[in-house]
């Protein structure tokens, strides 16, 4: 796909909605969008995406969708599913239809894990998206399990005595891989072509698959808002958001950095991370490295490559 | 539409093996549901029902009510009409998604197993849980027994599924006690369920791609209290069709159903009020004192949302005194939500009886003729003013206290 191509394709999500400027949601659910071929239903978690697309009685939404709370799209989409499977083989309909459920990555990695993981289990054939923006950013930039390691959130401000979040995040991606189905990615809004093709396997998998695509908050990262994509290719070049995915079990490397950018680089761009380049946390920022240094390896012996 | 009235089947079946056949023959769509004490019965039979090809039903076996809930609105947005069935903690886990629900008028039907809450933990039936719900823009029909529970989850397909209704419905039974216990039940044949609940056609169906849909968007200043107040006049409008089905469904089924049900209430001058399976009992206790001469009777209510509140107070006008018996508390030092509900009622009536609450039977205790009996005498030296003192209004009745 060139992306002339890709521009020339129907958007099923608008222009008007009121995401932030800079905001990193739309542009990757847009490319998802374009890549599904059949008529798609949507669902969303309660969060950004929710309440900036769907003011009512205005929709930024070209395709069927539902909302119904926060902790429950895979449980809401599994009935929508369930639904269009009961109807088609009663032969009440007969078009193909995909199915999409978008969630932040408080309503995936935290308080919607368990539907998630019931809804994967179950085998519903739905595509789920956490568009990660790696913290609670509708309610106003509070930690995640999915906020990186010393990012100051308002639920872990950096003061004098803690520097931002004490825990590394939660590595969902792998914990979807674990529920051997058939289709499982991680993926970043910045690299659209490799997004692109992976929303096109998702939607070709037979049966549930996830993808865990990084979104830039330009607000609770403390970026400028034109630096919205950057972020997020800084963050797979310093391989704290490496590009993978597992196939029918295999672990398959998306891309590898030529030359791997220190995680503080990538720290660097965003005020979330500012109080880490104070003297007395040059430990932590260390520490940090390490371990992304050590993840790395890990992904690499599981997707077969060689180190440097 | 009579021939159906002579084709019935007798079966004996306990409370749980009613509702699923109920379900079986509703047929639904999509069912999606997690097993609970004293529920778990309905979904095992309906599991079996599925495994053998005798419904055309998409079973998810979800991993939490409120996943239960969840996809159950899902599948009914979709276009599809959808169960559930739940008791006790799991309503209690739905709550949410019972106001969701609600507020997006998919007309789910569930069986709701009476069941109390923790804590402590305990199985057995009060109606905590779904007293908890009352609010929650659910309609509510109570059950006294097996019959009731399969009739009342027939007629409540037409109800929810009326397009000046649109809500979701709950048909409540009490647990083990009705749940468990096996007694005669009148079977309609296949056939004519079908022909009774129709087609189902939700106005919205997400799965209409052509005519894309937007459900459960964010509502804020501008429009939300007009959805609430459409929500509240589709609960009004519910009168008329809960009384308009149970007319049709008389005809094909021999038994008539109300708001409420009235026994022996013609020259009564006292009478106590009951929801669920207390009524067979108290009925019991009515002959005993009607043959002694006594001039007592009972209400049962069957619908508690939208509570008939100007239709039972015109049937308690002329009464001297009644006694409401609540198998729930609301913890408010008011009494229980009967009483509440009942008292407000009368508040306009011209000839108010006096009332005094009997709160009693949480977590499964036993209602027996004599508690019963000594009720009824308390409400009689109420309305005969005998009473040697006014005692307190809101009484707990077999406990140890």
């Amino acid at each position: 796909m060139a992306l002339p191509d890709l521009a020339k394709k129907p958007q099923r999500f608008t222009g008007g909605h009121r995401a932030c400027a800079g905001c990193g949601f739309p542009i990757t659910i847009k490319i998802i969008l374009q890549a599904a071929e059949n008529p798609v239903v949507v669902g969303c978690a309660t969060g950004c995406m929710e309440v900036t697309s769907t003011i009512y009685p205005y929709t930024a939404w070209r395709c069927s969708f539902i909302h119904t709370a926060f902790e429950n799209v895979a449980a809401t989409m599994s009935g929508v599913e369930a639904a269009y499977r009961s109807l088609r083989r009663q032969g009440k309909i007969n078009q193909d239809i995909t199915f999409i459920a978008f969630g932040g990555d408080g309503g995936t990695y935290d308080i919607g894990l368990q539907s998630l993981s019931g809804a994967m289990e179950r085998g519903h054939k739905l595509v789920y998206v956490c568009y990660n923006n790696q913290g609670y950013m509708n309610t106003g930039i509070q930690r995640s399990s999915a906020t990186p390691r010393g990012a100051n959130t308002t639920t872990t401000p950096a003061g004098t005595q803690l520097p931002g979040k004490p825990q590394y995040p939660k590595n969902l991606t792998a914990i979807m891989a674990a529920h051997d189905i058939p289709y499982v990615a991680q993926a970043s809004m910045s690299h659209w072509n490799d997004l692109y093709r992976k929303a096109k396997k998702a939607f070709a998998a037979e049966g549930p698959a996830f993808l865990n695509v990084l979104s830039t908050c330009r607000l609770g990262w403390a970026t400028a808002p034109e630096d919205t994509v950057d972020v997020a290719e800084g963050a797979v070049q310093c391989n704290v958001w490496p590009l993978f995915e597992v196939e029918k079990g295999n672990w398959k490397l998306s891309f590898k950095p030529k030359k791997p950018l220190p995680v503080a680089d990538w720290m660097k761009q965003q005020g979330r991370f500012k109080h880490l380049f104070r003297s007395d946390n040059s430990q932590l920022l260390e520490t940090i490295q390490q371990q992304v240094d050590e993840d790395w390896q890990r992904l690499l012996e599981l997707c077969g490559v060689n180190g440097e | 539409m009579a021939v159906a009235v002579e084709i019935q089947k007798t079966a004996a079946l306990t409370g749980n093996e009613a509702a699923a056949q109920a379900m079986r023959q509703i047929n639904p769509d999509v069912v999606a549901a997690y097993p609970i004490t004293p529920q778990t019965e309905i979904v095992q039979l309906f599991s079996t029902f599925v495994s053998d090809g005798l419904v055309k039903t998409e079973f998810v076996a979800v991993e939490s009510e409120h996943s239960a809930m969840s996809a159950t609105v899902g599948a009914a947005a979709a276009g599809a009409r959808s169960m559930t069935a739940t008791s006790s903690q799991g309503l209690a886990l739905m709550w949410e998604m019972l106001y969701v629900a609600a507020g997006m008028r998919v007309p789910i039907v569930m069986p709701m197993v009476n069941r109390a809450l923790s804590s402590p933990i305990n199985i057995h039936c009060d109606h905590s849980d779904s007293m908890g719900a009352r609010d929650s823009g659910w309609l509510q029909i109570y059950s006294e027994n097996s019959q009731e529970m399969y009739d009342n989850l027939i007629q409540a397909v037409r109800i929810a599924e009326h397009p000046n209704v649109l809500l979701p419905i709950m048909v409540t039974m009490d647990g083990f006690i009705i749940s468990h216990g096996m007694e005669n039940v009148e079977l309609l044949p296949d056939q004519a369920v079908k022909d009774f609940i129709g087609e189902y056609h939700f106005p919205y169906p997400l799965l209409d791609v052509e005519q894309a849909k937007t459900l459960g968007p964010l509502t804020l200043q501008d429009f939300y209290f007009e959805h609430k107040r459409e929500q509240a006049e589709a609960m009004y409008r519910s009168k008329e069709v809960i009384l308009a089905v149970a007319e049709e469904y008389a005809a094909i089924s021999g038994r008539k159903y109300g708001f409420f049900e009235t026994y022996k209430m013609e020259d009564a001058e006292y009478a106590v009020i009951v929801l669920g399976s207390t009524a067979g009992t108290a009925k019991y206790v009515v002959d005993q004192l009607r043959q002694a001469g006594e001039k007592s009777g009972l209400v049962k209510i069957r619908v508690f949302r939208p509570f008939p509140g100007q239709e039972l107070s015109e049937a308690l006008s002329g009464l001297k005194a009644v006694g409401i018996m609540d198998r729930a508390d609301t913890f408010s030092t008011q009494g229980g939500p009967l009483y509440l509900e009942i008292k407000a009622a009368l508040y306009h009536a011209a000839n108010q009886p006096q009332c005094i609450n009997y709160i009693y039977g949480l977590g499964g205790r036993d209602i027996d003729p004599p508690l019963i009996r000594q009720a009824f005498m308390e409400v009689k030296d109420l309305a005969s003013g005998s009473a040697a003192e006014a005692g307190p209004t809101v009484r707990y009745l077999g406990v140890r206290e």
